[in-house]
């Protein structure tokens, strides 16, 4: 290092000469340019502009220059060391959008690896079946009602103008429990909940009953002792057989597809009267062409469940006014539409608790 | 009820070419509901002839049989017009006779193939006929020997047998019992098929008059057997052959041929509808007297069954007593027989009421039963009575005694009063009065018209028709159920799913979502099912409502733990090869809590308040139980590492998730209950209610299931859930100054629960004390036997400054402090 330059004359420092700072530049941007990667550039950074570097080392210099000589040195120092600057800013940036273009692809994982770590869970069809009929007729204003199903003789039959000695009782297989004389069975169907409902609220009354019922069938592809039914029950000053007809179509139409509908025929059920069965019009053949057609057999129409007018028998029993009040009632399985509305032949899988069965279902239908 | 198509068009005319399928769709739309078309002969195929026997030689076999081969003449249809040879094996036929005659490459019922074959030394080329082969019937006794002049040989045979006859099977419900009958079939073809006509009334007869000249009979009880009629024929022959038409239409209608005497009686029951019972004369011992048992009395019936009878039971006795169940089946002492001469003729009403009781009291179902129990026309017992007696005379050249016995008079229709728009009204269909009072008409009421309000007497075969919307139903069928409109019902705004509805499908999908599958078993458990579980003998899940006609002697009653058949369920799943299996269901069980019956309230008004609470109060508890069982992996192995087998945890963490969606928290409790692991077992409370028990299922149980060892499960009472779910949740405002985290270790003695020292530690500092979770567990010699260290990580924080560490460990340690002084807890 030289000393300091007291008497002010231009001294010759090698360092600042011009060639040596261009050559010093020079190899410092060469350098930059060369630098591979940023291990490499944070070495040229310290090589080329660190303390020890020429370029630094031509800085200190400066000042030992007389004072005209200082700004000309400075100048030529000043901007050698901002190209370099510059360019190892920019190299910079380069280097390391590399580096992270690279760290993303050495970072790919096989993504078609399975992803399964949760059990996935699933609810019963027939719950969820139950859910979206619940709904559709929530959707028409109509509310869900429910009731036991160990339920009053008197609740499931006499109410509903079944009295002891009916012909249909023996249409029905009921379970009975001990002792008899207690008069409590396993209901037989969703009645009870519409006698339950009438003898609880004042009309209007417009409501479902989805629920279990039970009858003594031995279990077999198409019989169950237990299985699923929603009733629909409206009462309400000039109701008609219409207003039936009207309800039903709309279910069919919500459940099974716009312009699926309905037709009746003469039937009987002691609770209603005029009683009918409703067929729900096939939804796969639409009744076009039915021959073929494995959901109806060839009929175009499916056997759906029961319905009529309350019998004024069952509103008198259910304090209900007959003089001022009709209603309406139907009946069909739920388990029983499950089966045509997803192909299904046989019951059995509904109750045997195979998960495979109710995970395919997953949380809808 | 079925029905052969020639008997219906015995009694109307239909439109020339009106095909099977529009009578009988017509007849559904109008209320007897089409079940099946069978045609007699469907299920044979292939040449089925007349056949004349030219020869017959009997030749003896070494087995002892004789076999007859015969040529028979077939004409062309063998296609040579050469006589056919066959091998018989009946001998009631001779050269000459007619016989019927399936060829080879014929198919007769059973799929059975007729194919030339050598048997017995000859080649027999077909087979001779007999009823049963061709499903005629049950005769085996012989072939069927055709009438001369049935038949020229080589003509097909189908049309003289009526294996061509189409049979209507027709569903018949408690209403329509008219259905039951030809007479009331007939009647609605010509009521509903567009353009029939004619009706001919085969209950319409001339019958001679009333005298005293008939068998005596004395009724004792009116009320059960309003009319009873009784006609004699004397010199019956017994061998007399029932004829052809009336086999084959009681074959069609599902009955038995048996001998003509019976089979008449069944032929005019299926023709009037009308349920007639012929006695052996002879043995009929003085006067017919009916009357209800005396109690305990028996008589013998038909089917050979010794009834004893029930004070409510109509008998029919002579002097030696009873002799029949009155109008439900004939007694054995009077069966007509092979040597029957004389038949006396009952052809009586019963009361329906009572016809229903004594069939269900004895267990008989019987074709007579079935038409008394749903009401018969009692205003055609003398012209049914007659009908069988000119049967008799006719075929079986008995000669009718000169005495007509008719006791009692048939019971008056009631008269309903209707007004005239209520059809409309309930229809909803412009329904005119002259359209009222014509159908009505049509269906064989009676009808008065007085303003606004008509007054109907339904017809005699119609009991069924009593209430006004009776009347409704006659008049709706015949305008048509298809022209009802369709108009949607405008409800009043709905409240929607109430709190719980909405509850429960909350719970089910949040168990959905957490990896459970639901599935639905039947409620049905024996004490079985509990000795599996491991229930103690006293243990109130033992408590069951028994039912008095179940399905399996197993499963006798109706379960109080949703845990048998779950474990079932898993248990199948492990054995279908689903090795890892979470399942669960909510469903109510049925905890009996009371003797008292359910009264059988009256119908003629609204119970009161009170009485529907007594029928209330009989009814068992039913609460919604949820149930779970997991076995195998909670999470699978995989390129991710190991998985995790499922533990006693997975089953508490299930009933808390539950209880969390509820906006619930569950405090957990160390317990003890059968069928779980009595060291790890979890009773789950909401505040001092206990609402159900979690954790791993004893091993014993889980072997008798099936399952493999530590298997878990859970049940949980739903119902007190949902109740105490909470519904308005205040907003909560989080403070946003810093947490102040601290960890801390204390050491506890193996006993005392983790949930007793977090409790005491969040009790400690209930101000600042933001969270905390226990994040180890450690054991080690150090510790000491029987102790263990719980670390827990305590997050503090205040609503209002950012907490000074002075403060903070003030507050850690007075949590520590709590935790001392209730479990006994040493900071490490």
């Amino acid at each position: 290092m030289s000393g300091p330059n007291t008497d002010f004359d231009p001294v010759e420092v090698a360092a600042l000469q011009p060639e040596e700072v261009e050559s010093a530049r020079d190899e410092a941007l060469a350098a930059v340019a060369a630098a591979r990667d940023l291990a490499e550039l944070k070495q040229v950074r310290i090589d080329h502009t660190g303390d020890r570097s020429p370029l630094a080392l031509a800085n200190r210099e400066i000042g030992a220059l007389p004072p005209q000589a200082r700004k000309d040195a400075g100048q030529r120092v000043g901007q050698a060391r901002g190209a370099v600057s510059k360019a190892l800013g920019e190299r910079q940036a380069v280097l390391e959008a590399e580096h992270e273009e690279r760290m993303l692809v050495e970072e790919t994982v096989d993504v078609t690896l399975p992803t399964d770590r949760r059990r996935r869970g699933g609810r019963h069809p027939i719950t969820l079946q139950s859910e979206l009929i619940a709904d559709i007729f929530v959707a028409m204003g109509w509310e869900i009602a429910e009731g036991p199903v160990v339920e009053a003789e008197w609740l499931n039959f006499d109410a509903l103008n079944l009295g002891p000695d009916h012909p249909a009782r023996t249409m029905q297989d009921t379970f009975w429990t001990e002792p008899a004389e207690r008069h409590v069975v396993l209901r037989t169907q969703t009645s009870p909940v519409q006698a339950r409902t009438m003898l609880t609220r004042t009309p209007p009354i417009y409501v479902a009953c989805p629920g279990r019922v039970f009858r003594t069938d031995e279990y077999d592809a198409t019989h169950s002792p237990m299985f699923h039914q929603v009733e629909g029950l409206v009462v309400d000053e000039g109701i008609t057989m219409a207003h039936l007809k009207g309800s039903l179509d709309h279910l069919a139409a919500q459940l099974f597809g716009e312009g699926i509908d309905t037709r009746f025929r003469p039937s009987y059920f002691p609770f209603t009267e005029p009683s009918a069965e409703v067929d729900v019009r096939c939804f796969v053949c639409r009744g076009v062409d039915s021959d073929a057609c494995r959901t109806c057999r060839g009929e175009g129409w499916i056997e759906w469940g029961g319905c009529g007018v309350v019998n004024p028998r069952v509103l008198v029993a259910c304090g209900v006014d007959p003089e001022r009040y009709a209603g309406f009632a139907f009946g069909m399985g739920i388990d029983r539409s499950f089966m045509f509305r997803h192909s299904l032949e046989d019951l059995r899988p509904l109750f045997e608790g195979d998960v495979r069965f109710s995970s395919a279902f997953g949380t809808e239908i | 009820m079925k029905a052969p198509k020639s008997w219906i068009l015995d009694y109307v005319d239909v439109p020339e070419g009106t095909t099977t399928e529009e009578l009988t769709a017509r007849l559904t739309a109008t209320g007897l509901k089409l079940e099946a078309i069978e045609s007699a002969g469907a299920d044979i195929s292939g040449p089925l002839v007349v056949g004349r026997v030219l020869t017959r030689d009997p030749e003896p076999q070494k087995n002892g049989k004789t076999i007859n081969w015969c040529t028979v003449d077939v004409g062309d249809a063998n296609g040579t017009g050469e006589p056919q040879g066959i091998v018989c094996g009946a001998h009631n036929f001779e050269a000459g006779d007619l016989v019927v005659v399936v060829l080879p490459g014929g198919v007769l019922p059973g799929g059975f193939e007729i194919s030339a074959r050598k048997t017995y030394g000859h080649v027999s080329a077909g087979m001779i006929c007999s009823a049963r082969e061709l499903g005629l019937g049950e005769d085996h006794d012989g072939i069927i020997v055709l009438p001369e002049g049935a038949g020229e040989p080589g003509q097909d045979v189908r049309g003289i047998l009526g294996l061509d006859e189409e049979v209507i099977e027709l569903e018949v419900n408690p209403d329509r019992a008219y259905g039951l009958s030809l007479r009331g079939i007939a009647r609605d073809v010509a009521l509903s098929v567009p353009g029939a006509s004619g009706f001919r009334d085969p209950a319409l007869r001339d019958t001679p008059p009333a005298d005293d000249g008939g068998h005596p009979v004395r009724v004792e009880d009116p009320t059960g057997c309003p009319v009873f009629v009784a006609r004699t024929v004397t010199g019956f022959d017994p061998a007399a052959p029932t004829p052809e038409f009336i086999s084959q239409r009681i074959t069609a209608g599902g009955m038995r041929p048996i001998s003509l005497a019976v089979d008449v009686t069944n032929y005019v029951m299926l023709e009037t509808g009308r349920p007639i019972h012929g006695y052996d004369a002879d043995k009929v011992q003085g006067t017919v007297v009916v009357r209800r048992a005396a109690a305990g009395e028996k008589v013998t019936t038909l089917d050979g069954t010794v009834r004893t009878l029930a004070a409510e039971d109509l008998v029919v006795c002579d002097d030696s007593g009873p002799i029949g169940l009155g109008g439900v089946m004939g007694g054995e002492s009077t069966e007509i027989s092979e040597s029957t001469t004389r038949v006396l003729v009952e052809s009586a009403h019963w009361d329906a009421v009572s016809m229903f009781r004594t069939g269900r009291r004895h267990k008989i179902t019987s074709e007579a039963g079935k038409r008394n129990e749903r009401g018969a026309d009692p205003t055609i017992c003398e012209a049914a009575a007659d009908r069988v007696v000119e049967l008799l005379t006719t075929y079986g050249g008995a000669t009718a005694e000169p005495g007509v016995t008719v006791v009692g008079t048939p019971p008056r229709p009631p008269t309903i009063r209707m007004a005239l728009d209520l059809p409309a009204r309930v229809s909803g269909l412009a329904v005119d009065a002259d359209t009222v009072v014509r159908h009505l008409e049509a269906n064989g009421c009676t009808v008065d018209v007085e303003g606004d309000t008509l007054t109907a007497t339904p017809p005699p075969w119609r009991p069924d028709i009593t209430d006004p919307h009776d009347l409704v139903e006659e008049v709706v069928r015949l305008v048509g159920y298809d022209t009802i409109p369709s108009v949607l019902p405008p409800a009043p705004g709905g409240r929607g799913l109430t709190r719980p509805q909405q509850l429960r499908r909350r719970i089910g999908r949040t168990l959905a979502g957490a990896g459970w599958v639901e599935v639905v078993d039947f409620p049905f458990v024996g004490q079985g099912d509990l000795d599996a579980l491991g229930l103690s003998a006293d243990d109130p899940r033992r408590s069951l409502l028994r039912l008095s006609n179940p399905l399996s002697t197993e499963a006798p009653a109706m379960t109080t733990t949703l845990l048998p058949a779950l474990l079932r369920t898993a248990g199948r799943n492990v054995g279908l090869g689903t090795s890892s299996v979470a399942v669960f269901e909510t469903a109510t069980v049925t905890l009996p809590h009371t003797s008292e019956p359910a009264p059988i309230l009256p119908v003629d008004r609204r119970p009161s308040d009170d009485e529907l609470a007594t029928l209330e109060s009989a009814l068992p508890a039913q609460p919604l139980h949820l149930g779970l069982v997991a076995t195998g992996e909670a999470e699978p192995a995989g390129w991710w590492g190991a998985g995790r087998a499922v533990a006693w945890s997975d089953a508490v963490e299930a009933v808390r998730t539950v209880a969390d969606a509820l906006g619930l928290e569950l405090e957990v409790r160390p317990a003890s209950l059968a069928p779980w692991h009595p060291g790890r077992c979890a009773e789950l409370r909401l505040g001092d209610v206990v609402v159900g028990h979690a954790g791993e299922l004893h091993p014993q149980v889980c072997a008798t299931f099936g399952l493999p060892p530590r298997s878990v499960a859970a049940e949980a009472d739903l119902d007190v859930l949902i109740e105490h779910a909470v519904h308005l949740r205040p907003a909560t405002v989080f403070s946003t100054y810093p947490a102040a985290k601290e960890d801390v270790a204390v050491v506890v003695d193996e006993s005392v629960p983790a949930a007793d020292v977090e409790a005491a530690l969040r009790d400690g500092a209930p101000e600042l004390l933001e969270s905390i979770r226990l994040f180890d567990v450690y054991r080690s010699e150090q510790l000491g036997e029987g102790r263990k260290s719980l670390a827990f990580a305590l997050r503090f924080r205040a609503p209002d400054r950012t907490l000074t560490e002075q403060e903070t460990g003030a507050a850690r340690d007075a949590a520590v402090a709590l935790a001392a002084e209730r479990c006994g807890a040493v900071q490490r």
